[in-house]
């Protein structure tokens, strides 16, 4: 029997109950929630077993909801299974006071990188990393600028023509 | 809709007798078996005609400087057959292509190696001003952190307008006069980038 989105969704409520929520598939791929406590127990769930076996991170990145006081940064995982070859997008929200997430480096490498990018623009915090720093702006930086209210020019220019920008 | 060729409709062909360029003799004075000129004249001429490029490329305009030393543009017929990629080897840095504020003291120490005399380059929008991209990443252009001579302007710029650019430099090589890097003028020049 082939593994379908709906096989996933049922082992997954099987297992977590009503912690994961929030089932939807946009384009065909399975998207699902869960609070941030439980990121790590779901992500080892969909690695170790042998039915699912969602054992490549293809993506690890966060979005800001600035208008969801209390939910403000999400956390996506993007899984892939190579044998069957489904995806899954798995995503969890916390509040922007205080960004702390569990890191998935021990269970996947490419995790490692890729929450670093995360802590770099957006300062979600994650915990046990061995190396969180900044890893594409200066490190000097002290601003995390995919955060909405950030814009993307640079504020610190004196250069801008008033003229030359069309701005009279 | 197609528009009628309009160059290269009547090309030359290639005469193998009568095809290698020389360079205009400076003005002098010329006798019975001696020339006398300028030495910044002749100094010039060697220098200009035998510039040693650092391709500093990072982006699409790379690509262009790619096609700009291929055969059918051709830098070497400028001189510049040999590209080091050592800074303490050549005479021109060419910055084509996007430069990250992260990348910024990399560029500064690649322009610090190199030896006097040395001239830069700014080829592309990217490199003369932060092209497009005016975000908080991109460093807006490379004169702000070391003092460049010419800038290419384009996105990309064409092969031609690089090989133009190229010339304008070559220009500058050929009139320099040999005290310029001793004096005041440019010492406050690389003392305001902080450059000793």
């Amino acid at each position: 029997m082939a593994l379908t989105n709906e096989t996933i969704k049922a082992r997954l409520i099987e297992k977590f109950a009503d912690q994961v929520s929030q089932f939807e598939e946009p384009y065909g791929l399975l998207t699902f929630e869960a609070p941030k406590d439980l990121n790590l127990k779901v992500l080892q769930f969909l690695y170790d077993e042998d039915e699912l076996k969602f054992r490549f991170l293809t993506d690890l990145t966060a979005v800001h909801y600035p208008g969801q006081p209390g939910r403000e940064l999400a956390v996506v995982y993007h899984l892939h299974n190579l044998v069957d070859n489904i995806r899954i997008r798995f995503k969890i929200f916390t509040a922007i006071e205080k960004p702390d997430v569990f890191t998935a480096t021990k269970l996947f490498s490419a995790a490692n990188w890729m929450e670093r990018e995360t802590f770099d623009f957006f300062g979600v915090n994650f915990q046990g990393h061995p190396n969180l720093k900044r890893i594409l702006n200066v490190d000097e930086m002290d601003y995390f600028p995919m955060r909405k209210e950030y814009p993307m020019e640079d504020q610190t220019r004196r250069d801008k023509d008033d003229a030359m920008f069309g701005r009279g | 809709m197609s528009r009628p060729v309009r160059f290269n409709i009547s090309p030359i062909p290639a005469d193998p007798k009568n095809n290698i360029a020389l360079a205009n003799t400076p003005e002098g004075f010329t006798g019975e078996g001696f020339f006398a000129t300028k030495l910044g004249d002749v100094v010039g001429l060697a220098r200009k005609n035998s510039i040693w490029p650092l391709p500093f490329a990072t982006s699409c305009c790379g690509i262009e400087f790619m096609a700009t030393m291929a055969s059918h543009y051709d830098l070497a017929r400028f001189g510049a057959e040999r590209l080091g990629f050592s800074p303490r080897q050549c005479d021109l840095l060419m910055v084509m292509g996007t430069i990250a504020k992260k990348m910024g003291p990399i560029l500064k120490q690649v322009y610090l190696q190199m030896s006097e005399p040395r001239w830069v380059m700014a080829v592309g929008a990217c490199a003369s001003s932060g092209g497009i991209f005016d975000s908080y990443s991109v460093l807006q252009g490379i004169d702000q952190i070391i003092p460049v001579d010419v800038y290419v302007p384009g996105c990309p710029p064409r092969p031609e307008a690089i090989l133009d650019g190229f010339m304008r430099i070559q220009d500058l090589v050929g009139q320099e006069t040999l005290r310029r890097r001793n004096s005041e003028n440019y010492k406050a020049l690389m003392g305001s980038y902080g450059i000793e």
